[in-house]
């Protein structure tokens, strides 16, 4: 089916709980439900924007995705294949295909490499390269295209500033010539002035080699920015999920219009509406019955304390999950 | 912080340039004994010679710089070469408990689970014992000679870089770069040895340059104690337990036989101290930058 | 113009003396904060405005920090020239300072009402009891709810924004004159961040006092300012009300600073990102420091340092080429 091929990526069900262990034996007492039933899809070529709070479980999803994580249930399909029945061997080689960009510049780079070693490192893991030369050659290549010069292969992470090393974590990612790349907050470590640069480089390889992007943060104008579609996520759910500009212009989701207005805008004479959520996000640990957003939703009415809202399609491949909207 | 600045600094510490002065002291004597101090017998060079049967040590001469001890052993010819012997056994234990406790360590920090578990309870049985007490006893079981001292230091030593490398390794571990090496596909082995190890090598240097005062003082001990070296052999320690009848002294003078303690003695001090100072400037010189 | 200035900050120099050089934080800074107002500071890291907020509360480590030149007058006394002694006077009761990592700053083994207590009982000439009291009173102030139970709960009970309300608490239990607000929120999620920002600015009206917000986040200069100075590499480089600033920025750093960040409320193809690296305080260029990524640095740039100039009423740029700057406005509201 010609829509089926389309999907690089398709998330099934996913969950991913970390056992909370207490005692002397190490009992499990309880789950940290990080991620919690998400399912969605990435077309090939476009870029879907993942946005939340702390919490929401949206670096999890990421890093589950990539098996960086081992997922607690679901299905992980990507290009045809589902990575979860993947034995190890199956697993590295996918790895060639799907790559990740941490967010934190300095702590993703092992100190004591030199940066053609850090870039070169995938090259030489999957024999991408016949000899030293080569893989040196393809390494300055990969350099150049990020905007870095040659001269900088010998030297040392804590060289470098910021924005500079995460091109190398970029350069890293691009290596081994991978279809997605699951960007982790990518910018956010970053000054204002370096972010637009990182932002800009990300869009330019995509066009250039044809890249698929899960793109995870917490600035929606970033987000805005870079995204085809979005999606939020709430304490480990997806609460709305649509095409970028439908998003901002008609968001269907009490959180996601408390989110929005919530965003400082960089113009002192913007007037707005401004929502403000009550108390704090909860913990993954322990969360609210029925809808997770109900203690916080300025709407909630009954229904919502007792049952989950079902992830639905409210037309053009908007989705939503509120039990406000079904009412509708 | 790369070897080059580290040797560096370690010059321009005063601490450590008075440990190096000293150690580079040591190790000169070390290379040069069979000159400063010729063997009677060159095939033999480890047994020191007598020069005579007499059982009072003779105080330092012109002939015996250091004096002689009970059954006229040279002191002198003692201390010179009983410094070769004391690098062997510091690099020797050292080394091999080292190798020891990071190959633990390492497969108990990275594996976690009930393997850690059962390597750790083995390395807390291991140091509950009291060190000395195992060393004697498995000493007395091997049989004396200083190779066996190795063994029991060594089968006794490795405890403390085990668990200081499996700390290093449960930290390191969750660095984002050795996620990030997952993710490129990299395998357990490679990092183990390019990711975590090369970062973690630091704090175990330190320990390692510590331990090489204390083992050869244990080995001393050993010695004293009579289960080390041979009789007669060019040790500190068999220097030491030839003073046991001496130390205090003949009649009414206490310390009429001053020699036979205190040169034998000053050389383990002096060498446990310009290691210790060795391995208290790398400490001062790599923490603040781990930091 | 009025006389009556809260904070008057003249050619302030704070200097850092190290290992590895002279790093000059802090390079001839001056501004004022009126009574009542929120001044915002606004740059990236490096640019000084941590430093000059700890400089004013004579909170800088020395060594190797010190304050080489220049005065700050608060109610025009100069506090560069008091003791130290004299300084806790004024931290904490005329002048309070709030971080940006609420967790770091609450000390783990107090309780909160014990830490807004302290304030309290060093300045105030109460009993334990009375105190006790006020601090229930700041926590229901600062929003937080059955106050009476909170107050004997400790940090790590506490959520991110909550704990930045006991900062808040805290800073404000003696009634200051002057908040400083060193990144209060980039720490925290959005929606704790809007309800922080809403707090602080009814705080505000209700304590008539003023506050200096420093953070590199323009949506929240725009928010909560109502002059701003913005600064680059230890000096303002822009100095004016926050309308005009977003209006008709005349610094090219400013300008630059407001093309290259994504806007939720525009669509923009590709962002204009300013080239080139922060500069490191260490090694800082000659000339106009911010003459390596200008698009209109000239010659002159390189080797001249612009001084701080009025260059329309109340509206102060220190740029040599103010007039390109403009011209480039022009030719895009043109196109």
């Amino acid at each position: 089916m010609a829509v089926e091929q389309e999907r690089l990526l398709e998330i099934k069900n996913l969950r991913k709980y970390f056992p909370v262990k207490e005692g002397v034996f190490r009992k499990t007492v309880a789950h940290v439900k990080a991620v919690d039933d998400i399912s969605f899809y990435i077309k090939k070529g476009e870029t879907l924007g993942l946005v939340g709070e702390s919490g929401c479980g949206k670096s999890t999803a990421g890093r589950t995705i990539l098996r960086l994580l081992e997922a607690t249930e679901g299905e992980i399909w990507f290009e045809g294949k589902n990575l979860l029945s993947l034995d190890k061997k199956e697993l590295r080689e996918m790895r060639k295909e799907m790559q990740i960009i941490f967010q934190d510049p300095y702590a993703s780079l092992n100190p004591r490499m030199t940066v053609a070693d850090i870039v070169g490192e995938p090259i030489d893991i999957h024999n991408l390269a016949s000899s030293k030369k080569e893989r040196n050659e393809k390494v300055a290549d990969i350099l150049d295209t990020v905007g870095l010069g040659p001269e900088y292969m010998k030297r040392y992470p804590h060289e470098f500033s910021g924005g500079q090393r995460q091109r190398i974590g970029v350069a890293r990612a691009l290596a081994v010539d991978p279809t997605l790349i699951i960007a982790d907050e990518p910018v956010s470590a970053l000054d204002v002035s370096i972010q637009a640069q990182v932002i800009n480089l990300l869009q330019d390889l995509q066009k250039d080699f044809v890249l698929t992007y899960l793109f995870i943060a917490h600035d929606l104008s970033v987000v805005k920015h870079i995204s085809d579609r979005v999606a939020v996520m709430y304490l480990g759910k997806l609460v709305e999920l649509a095409d970028k500009k439908e998003l901002f212009d008609d968001p269907k989701h009490p959180y996601t219009q408390s989110l929005l207005s919530a965003i400082p805008v960089a113009d002192p004479t913007y007037e707005k509406e401004r929502i403000i959520l009550e108390g704090d996000v909860p913990s993954p640990v322990d969360p609210p019955s029925g809808c997770r957003f109900h203690p916080r939703c300025p709407y909630a009415m009954d229904v919502c304390s007792e049952k989950e809202p079902e992830f639905k399609d409210y037309g053009d491949e908007h989705f939503a999950a509120c039990h406000l909207l079904e009412q509708e | 912080m790369e070897w080059q600045e580290v040797t560096l600094r370690l010059f321009k510490n005063k601490i450590s340039l008075i440990g190096l002065i000293l150690v580079i002291g040591f190790g000169l004597i070390a290379v040069f004994a069979p000159w400063i101090a010729p063997p009677a017998d060159p095939s033999e060079p480890y047994m020191v010679p007598r020069a005579g049967w007499g059982f009072e040590p003779k105080p330092p001469s012109a002939e015996h710089i250091f004096g002689t001890a009970e059954g006229q052993y040279d002191i002198f010819y003692g201390i010179i070469w009983g410094t070769r012997t004391a690098f062997r056994i510091g690099f020797i234990i050292v080394g091999i408990s080292t190798l020891i406790g990071i190959a633990i360590g390492t497969l108990a920090g990275f594996y976690g689970g009930w393997f850690d578990e059962i390597v750790m309870r083995v390395t807390d049985i291991f140091m509950a014992i009291p060190f000395l007490i195992a060393a004697i006893v498995l000493t007395t079981i091997l049989g004396q000679g200083l190779r066996n001292v190795m063994i029991a230091l060594i089968t006794f030593g490795w405890m403390n870089t085990a668990r200081l490398m499996r700390s290093q390794v449960l930290s390191i571990k969750e660095e984002e770069f050795v996620m990030a090496a997952d993710a490129l596909g990299a395998g357990d082995v490679r990092i183990i040895f390019k990711h975590v190890i090369l970062n973690t090598i630091f704090p175990l240097v330190i320990e390692a340059s510590m331990r090489m005062g204390s083992m050869v003082i244990t080995a001393s001990t050993l010695s004293f104690l009579g289960i080390g070296a041979p009789e007669g052999y060019a040790d500190w320690g068999q220097m030491i337990s030839f003073a046991r009848n001496w130390i205090l002294g003949g009649q009414g003078n206490a310390i009429q036989y001053w020699f036979t303690v205190v040169i034998p003695g000053s050389a383990i001090t002096l060498f446990c101290l310009s290691w210790n100072l060795i391995g208290d400037a790398f400490r001062d010189i790599l923490d603040p930058k781990l930091q | 113009m009025a006389e009556n200035k809260l904070i008057d900050v003249n050619n302030l120099k704070t200097y850092f003396h190290t290992e590895e050089g002279t790093v000059k934080a802090v390079d001839g800074v001056s501004f004022e904060i009126y009574p009542g107002e929120t001044l915002g500071v606004v740059g990236e890291s490096g640019c000084g405005k941590s430093v000059t907020s700890l400089s004013i509360m004579r909170l800088i480590e020395s060594p190797p920090g010190k304050i080489e030149e220049g005065e700050i007058l608060f109610n025009g006394k100069d506090l560069t020239k008091l003791s130290q002694g004299q300084m806790r006077k004024i931290r904490g009761n005329d002048i309070s300072m709030i971080f940006q990592e609420p967790m770091t700053s609450l000390n783990p083994v107090y309780t909160v009402g014990d830490q807004i207590m302290e304030a309290i009982l060093i300045h105030k000439n109460v009993n334990k009891k009375q105190a006790r009291e006020e601090a229930i009173n700041m926590l229901r102030k600062v929003g937080i709810p059955l106050p009476e139970q909170r107050v004997d709960e400790y940090p790590h009970q506490l959520s991110g924004g909550m704990r930045q309300r006991i900062m808040i608490a805290m800073a404000l239990s003696c009634d200051p004159q002057l908040l400083i607000a060193d990144e209060p929120t980039t720490a925290l999620d959005v929606t704790i961040q809007a309800q922080i920002l809403e707090l602080m600015n009814s705080l505000k009206a209700q304590f008539g006092m003023a506050i200096m917000m420093i953070t590199h986040d323009l949506g929240v200069i725009a928010e909560v300012s109502d002059r701003v100075a913005v600064m680059y590499a230890g000096k303002i480089v822009e100095y004016t009300d926050v309308k005009t600033l977003y209006a008709d920025p005349k610094h090219p750093y400013t300008w630059g600073l407001m093309h290259s960040i994504p806007h939720i409320e525009k669509d923009l193809d590709r962002l204009e990102a300013i080239p080139g690296n922060v500069p490191n305080p260490l090694d800082f260029p000659d000339g106009c420091k911010y003459n390596t990524r200008c698009p209109f640095a000239t010659d002159k740039c390189r080797v001249d340092e612009p001084d701080i100039e009025e260059v329309e009423e109340g509206h102060y740029s220190a740029c040599w080429h103010v007039d390109k700057l403009e011209a480039k406005k022009s030719e895009e509201k043109g196109a």
